[in-house]
């Protein structure tokens, strides 16, 4: 009895009514056909294994082209994350402001008055956004935005003993404030909880006043009001000049010292996709009267550089992705040249223009995609090794690479869509061959 | 009573190469033929005498320039790819002088593959078809080798047998038997008689040897695209 879901390969002596002759060969049979597997697979399949030097070359153009493709995405990836991150730790994607103060001539375009108008900028005060509440619960609303967080900011002075530094106080409800910066993770020393007499310094400030968890500062506002505050926490910003200038303190605490009772300077949002956040700023823009700006807008040349990185990574992968297309036509255009005598007695034997075509496209597709498994692979080790062996001083790596699955499932789809499509031209030749003429030779 | 239908009907059959330009050519000269069901006919002819176009042409793998040909009664004048290449398929049995064996596969599954390209999927039938195509060439202990490792006759035997796989109603052989010695030519034609006489398939005989004509029911000879002897 035959195995099941195979035919073809049933055994040669045992059936045969011929006698065996003593030349009969005795090597071992090729795979059987499977039952389950069309026409075009087999004759495919049998295609790429016959010229397994020529396959086995191209699979490895595909696979290093792919596993280069495979490794530099999620390096950059991982270094864009990187940096990114770091970039926005201490900081919203989105502040909202008070639109700043601007002064026009009194006598702009009066028809035939001419007046030389010398104007001078304004002073920007510290004013609260007006509003305020109302903007925030506004905010919670648009798409895309995670975490909303009014805050005070703004410029004072902490005096311990006679030592003495210009910060720049943050006003917060860490409830809401602490899910768009994460300042308990930065808490080197002490607690991130903040009460109305506590303040956050970074590990900078502290060790140029000489304090610790537990001792008091004097701070004054740019208005003179002062209040003494307990320090309860020492952070690190990953800055020197961040933790040198940075404080944090209870929402009321601020306004009191900013002379804004009720008020607020800033609305610090945050959004899901860090880099949506100048789409969303200029929808807020446009909705609410404040001024918002992303941190792409802040942060213009910090973007520009990654946007550049993300460019040239994608140029890359391009011209690499080109590269794996062009050698696996050239492959197939090489394989309907040297099938040109099979494919004509194909077609004499009733094998329709379509199905010679899908025997060719099948090839490309299966060079696209083996080659993108092994790629893929190689990529993935390249990316351990790489991981392992390029460390910071500390021997900790350098940064969290990322091994997305999607990554991987794209790759291996556009390489099998990239070998078909490379695949196209030579199966429509081949398709189109006059039997006549292919099998003359 | 009325006469079986021909296997093939050629109706004034012209074909010519570089049509509506100053150097087309003629190659065929209006030829009416008929080959009847159990046929066993010689085709001979010089180089360029228009044999190897003539026998194209009733392979349904060229179409001529006007005429008509019918192949087991079906009229081909008109049909699309598709169609002639289904007719073709399901009625037309080749057996070339270079074999044309498909080299990645065993001599059993060569047998197969008309049937396995026409049925899309190999199956336990078609398997057995071609089990007992081969054991009648007497090549059932090389079923599973690969056709390469096969001598000239034995490919030549497989070619033969694949041609019978969709156990067509014409077999035209063309010079099958030009490159083998005369042993394995004398068994190559021997089967291609055997097929004509136990199954009455139409067998059309491409040969440059005049013994070997001898050996057919009838010789046809093609001269300066014009059939100008039939019978012997």
């Amino acid at each position: 009895m035959k195995p099941t879901g195979t035919v073809g390969g049933a055994p040669t002596a045992a059936t045969a009514s011929t006698p065996v002759p003593a030349s009969a060969p005795t090597a071992k049979p090729l795979q059987p056909l499977k039952s389950w597997l069309p026409f075009e697979w087999i004759v495919a399949l049998r295609f790429l294994r016959e010229g397994q030097v020529q396959t086995a070359f191209i699979v490895g153009g595909v696979a290093i082209g792919v596993a280069v493709i495979v490794f530099m995405s999620a390096l950059m990836t991982g270094v864009q994350a990187n940096m990114v991150s770091r970039t926005l730790t201490g900081q919203p994607h989105i502040q909202l402001t008070q639109p700043r103060e601007t002064v026009r001539p009194l006598r702009d375009n009066v028809p035939g008055l001419r007046e030389g108008a010398i104007l001078q900028a304004p002073l920007q005060r510290v004013k609260s956004i007006d509003q305020w509440q109302g903007i925030v619960e506004q905010m919670r609303t648009v798409t895309g935005v995670a975490a909303v967080s009014p805050s005070v900011t703004g410029s004072a002075v902490v005096i311990r003993g006679n030592a003495s530094r210009a910060v720049l106080l943050t006003g917060m409800n860490p409830d809401l404030y602490y899910r768009i910066v994460p300042l308990p993770e930065k808490i080197v020393h002490g607690t991130a909880l903040v009460t109305g007499t506590d303040i956050l310094i970074g590990i900078e400030l502290a060790s140029d006043l000489g304090v610790g968890v537990g001792d008091k500062l004097r701070v004054t506002g740019v208005g003179g009001v002062g209040a003494t505050l307990t320090i309860t926490g020492i952070f690190d910003l990953g800055q020197t000049g961040a933790n040198a200038r940075s404080t944090f303190m209870a929402l009321r605490t601020a306004q009191s010292l900013m002379d804004l009772p009720g008020g607020v300077t800033t609305i610090d949002v945050t959004v899901r996709d860090v880099y949506d956040a100048e789409t969303i700023a200029r929808r807020i823009a446009g909705a609410a009267s404040v001024q918002a700006d992303s941190w792409i807008t802040t942060n213009a040349q910090f973007f520009s550089a990654v946007s550049a990185q993300s460019m040239s990574n994608t140029s890359i992968r391009f011209f690499v992705g080109l590269s794996v297309a062009f050698g696996i036509a050239s492959v197939l255009v090489v394989s309907v040249v040297q099938k040109s005598r099979e494919i004509g007695i194909l077609r004499a034997m009733g094998i329709t223009r379509g199905q010679v075509m899908r025997i060719f496209l099948l090839q490309g597709g299966l060079l696209g995609l083996s080659g993108a498994i092994v790629g893929s692979v190689i990529g993935a080790l390249a990316l351990t090794v790489w991981q392992k062996t390029v460390l910071s001083a500390d021997g900790s790596p350098m940064f969290a690479l990322v091994f997305p699955v999607a990554l991987f499932g794209w790759t291996v789809t556009l390489a099998t869509i990239t070998g078909l499509l490379a695949a196209f031209a030579p199966a429509r030749n081949a398709a189109r061959l006059d039997p006549v003429v292919a099998i003359k030779g | 009573m009325t006469a079986a239908r021909p296997v093939v009907q050629l109706r004034d059959v012209r074909k010519s190469y570089s049509v509506g330009l100053p150097n087309e050519t003629e190659v065929l000269h209006g030829i009416t033929l008929d080959l009847q069901r159990g046929d066993f006919c010689a085709l001979m002819g010089p180089s360029g005498s228009g044999k190897s176009t003539l026998l194209n042409i009733i392979g349904l793998l060229d179409r001529p320039t006007s005429g008509t040909v019918a192949i087991s009664g079906a009229q081909t004048l008109g049909l699309d790819d598709a169609a002639l290449t289904q007719l073709r398929g399901h009625s037309i049995g080749f057996v070339f002088q270079y074999h044309h064996l498909l080299t990645a596969f065993t001599a059993l599954e060569n047998v197969m593959m008309p049937v396995l390209g026409n049925a899309g999927f190999p199956n336990a039938e078609m398997t057995a078809r071609a089990a007992e195509l081969l054991d009648r060439v007497g090549l059932t202990p090389w079923r599973d080798q690969l056709v390469g490792k096969l001598s000239g006759g034995q490919e030549q035997r497989v070619a033969v047998a694949r041609a019978l796989a969709m156990k067509p109603a014409l077999i035209l052989a063309d010079e099958p038997t030009g490159n083998l010695d005369t042993e394995s030519a004398d068994a190559v034609f021997a089967l291609l008689r055997e097929v004509n006489t136990t199954e009455g398939t139409t067998v059309l005989f491409v040969t440059h040897n005049p013994l070997m004509a001898e050996r057919c029911d009838r010789t046809i000879d093609v001269i300066d695209g014009r059939v100008v002897t039939r019978g012997r």
